[in-house]
């Protein structure tokens, strides 16, 4: 049992014109077995939440706290805080040319254990993970990302999820640009990770569209930088019918 | 072009003929490549002084027991063993300057081509015979002689490997060991041959190096050449092909990994005198320390005659610290419209910061996800020598290019990614 504590966290961003404040003052807990889905409108924050927990350098922290298990997350380099238990599905996964995916996941996977996984059990593991996300097994020689689809980088990201095994699973808009069969693979992959009552999961989404497939036991709404609304999955019902709007005419009389 | 700070990349996939097409930042040749003097007689080339189109990237100074100024251009050591052990198909001699299959190959193109063909005592003659099908690969070893940093003796050598009609060989060279070498080696393929010839320069500390490789190309002939430089304080090498047959196929790849200090200089010339022949450059290169240089020039001329013509060439650096230089030119001149196509791509640029942070968000310490990248770098190179035990060589070279240097890439990793200086997050 595990807990992922955000505390009045603030974050700037490095930007063209000097660093701009995007975070003010975000309050999450996140335990082992739960899912929180993040939602709110373009800009308001979600993908800044998910690059500053797993210490993207263009991302500052200015104020606030972030723990695990009371460790001090803020504290460790961006490597350090994967082996910690943070996992980040990104958005734009980068290309490694050069790299085959083989060989990136046994090299991550023995990272994060600190020792290398037993080779006959880990080949079955990942042939078994590629399996199960449709992935053709000619999949692992190809190189990192590279020529990738959008649905096959989403997949990829699953695919490190799984075998990774994180306590956190941070899914950066994992939903954003999916056809609805490629979501539904993605999402049961979400959800075999969801079994296990070890793993909190943070669903950062623009759509509710997901929100069918994973079900999430607490919604957030982020407004211009921080939680305008919390509640359970019956908000997120609410957001379907009606949109953000609400909250944005909110925010500008405030 | 020459960088230091900026990504830089030309790219002209498809370059056309307008006359003369020719690209390179900070001074173009002032004449077609075609018309730089070639000549047997040293007397033909001056000490350089480094001001010279061939010369204006190269530090002359520590290239100047290589000139021979003070002997009339003629070096007289005798610094290096040569060592074939050959397949068993192959023949090797030892043979006098006077032999007739030598110099058949091109003439030199510079000074210190010019005193390896005026220095060489004997000369190493390697003869893939007619038809031979080789079933082990023929290795060379060009050995500096032992005699510390103070002892070194300028040498020239000669080495002709001549691939007869049909036959099939590799031919690896390696030197080693502490020299100061000028070195010739000829690399003819007859009718129908196909050969592939990999020379790797890991030189010692304090070694100095140039050679001259002269490729004659015949009819239907497909040669692959692969040139690699790890080690030795300054090594230069001018590999110049020349088609001399139809139909005809080259295959130029490099490998050059520089640390602090090392001037490593490549300048390729592909001559496309006749029709229909088909050449691909590529050459890829790390740096990492302060005053690592490598230099890059990839001449490509397709001559009036030369119709139906396939030429591509890239170059690629990877600059993997602060202090380090890479210039890179590539030039294409074209004759004629009527090829099949031609084009060069050149590029240098840092490490990634989205890469590594790609990475290291998997948990991989920054140490071992800046390996990853370099070996990825080289990988795709390497798999295209397409001669496992030398791919499996290098592989390792690189690793241990990488080992030797991760103090370097850790102790300088603020001033690489500019992104990380004032990261709050970051920790030990």
């Amino acid at each position: 049992m595990s807990t992922l504590e955000i505390r009045d966290l603030h974050v700037s961003v490095e930007t063209k014109e000097g660093p701009k404040q995007i975070l003010r003052g975000v309050d999450l807990t996140v335990a082992s077995g739960e899912t929180h889905a993040i939602m709110g409108p373009n800009g308001s924050g979600k993908s800044t939440l998910a690059y500053s927990l797993a210490g993207h350098p263009k991302y500052h922290v200015t104020s606030g706290t972030v723990t695990l298990d009371g460790e001090d997350v803020l504290a460790l380099s961006v490597d350090a805080r994967a082996r910690a238990g943070l996992f980040l599905a990104m958005q734009y996964p980068v290309e490694v040319p050069g790299v085959s995916v083989s060989n990136f996941l046994r090299t991550a996977k023995t990272a994060i254990d600190g020792q290398a996984p037993p080779l006959r059990t880990w080949v079955k593991d990942v042939r078994k993970a590629m399996d199960d996300l449709r992935m053709d097994p000619a999949f692992a020689e190809r190189s990192v990302n590279e020529g990738f689809s959008g649905g096959e980088k989403k997949r990829h990201e699953i695919l490190q999820m799984e075998l990774l095994k994180p306590k956190f699973a941070i899914l950066d808009e994992t939903d954003s640009g999916l056809d609805v069969d490629a979501l539904r693979v993605v999402s049961e992959g979400v959800n075999r990770v969801k079994e296990n009552p070890d793993v909190g999961v943070l669903l950062i989404t623009h759509y509710t569209r997901i929100l069918r497939y994973i079900k999430p036991d607490f919604v957030h709404v982020f407004v211009d930088g921080k939680v305008a609304e919390e509640g359970g999955p019956e908000l997120a019902d609410r957001l379907e019918n009606e949109g953000y709007d609400r909250f944005l005419t909110t925010a500008t009389v405030i | 072009m020459t960088t230091t700070t900026d990504s830089l990349s030309t790219d002209h996939s498809k370059a056309v003929a307008d006359g003369s097409h020719t690209h390179g930042v900070g001074g173009t040749p002032e004449s077609s490549r075609a018309s730089r003097p070639t000549s047997f007689d040293v007397a033909d080339f001056p000490v350089p002084n480094g001001r010279e189109e061939e010369w204006r990237f190269s530090p002359v100074d520590r290239l100047a027991p290589l000139f021979a100024g003070a002997t009339d251009g003629v070096l007289s050591g005798h610094g290096v063993l040569t060592t074939v052990v050959e397949a068993p198909e192959v023949k090797v001699e030892i043979v006098d300057r006077g032999d007739a299959r030598l110099g058949r190959a091109g003439k030199p193109g510079d000074r210190t081509a010019a005193v390896a063909w005026a220095s060489y005592p004997r000369a190493t003659v390697v003869t893939i015979p007619k038809e031979a099908v080789a079933t082990e690969v023929t290795s060379i070893r060009v050995e500096g002689v032992e005699g510390g940093v103070q002892a070194l003796e300028p040498s020239g050598t000669h080495l002709l490997v001549h691939a007869e009609a049909l036959s099939q060989s590799v031919v690896v060279i390696d030197h080693i060991g502490h020299a100061a070498l000028t070195e010739t080696v000829e690399i003819v393929a007859d009718e129908g041959a196909h050969l592939t010839v990999v020379t790797v320069h890991d030189w010692a500390e304090g070694s100095v190096h140039a050679t001259s490789h002269r490729l004659r190309i015949g009819r239907d002939a497909t040669v692959k050449h692969i040139a690699v430089t790890l080690g030795g304080d300054v090594v230069r090498i001018t590999p110049d092909a020349e088609f001399v047959g139809e139909g005809a196929n080259v295959k130029m790849l490099g490998l050059y990994f520089a640390d602090a200090g090392q001037h490593q200089e490549q300048r390729l010339f592909v001559d496309h005198a006749v029709p229909n022949c088909v050449s691909r450059v590529a050459y890829k290169g790390a740096l990492q320390g302060e005053g690592a240089h490598t230099v890059w020039v990839g001449d490509v001329l397709i001559r009036a005659a030369a119709e139906g013509t396939d030429t591509y060439e890239l170059n690629r650096n990877l600059v993997l610290s602060d202090g380090a230089r890479a210039d890179s030119v590539p030039n294409l001149e074209i004759e004629t419209g009527l090829i099949e196509g031609a084009g060069h791509a050149s590029a240098t640029g840092r490490f990634d910061d989205e890469q590594l942070f790609y990475l290291r968000a998997r948990g991989i310490p920054e140490p071992d996800a800046r390996r990853l990248v370099v070996r990825g770098f080289f990988a795709e190179l390497i798999h295209e020598i397409g001669v496992p035990s030398v791919e499996e060589r290098l592989i390792e070279s690189i690793e241990r290019e990488l080992e030797k240097s991760m103090s370097v890439l850790d102790g300088t990793t603020a001033h690489v990614e500019g992104s990380e200086v004032g990261l709050t997050t970051e920790g030990a």
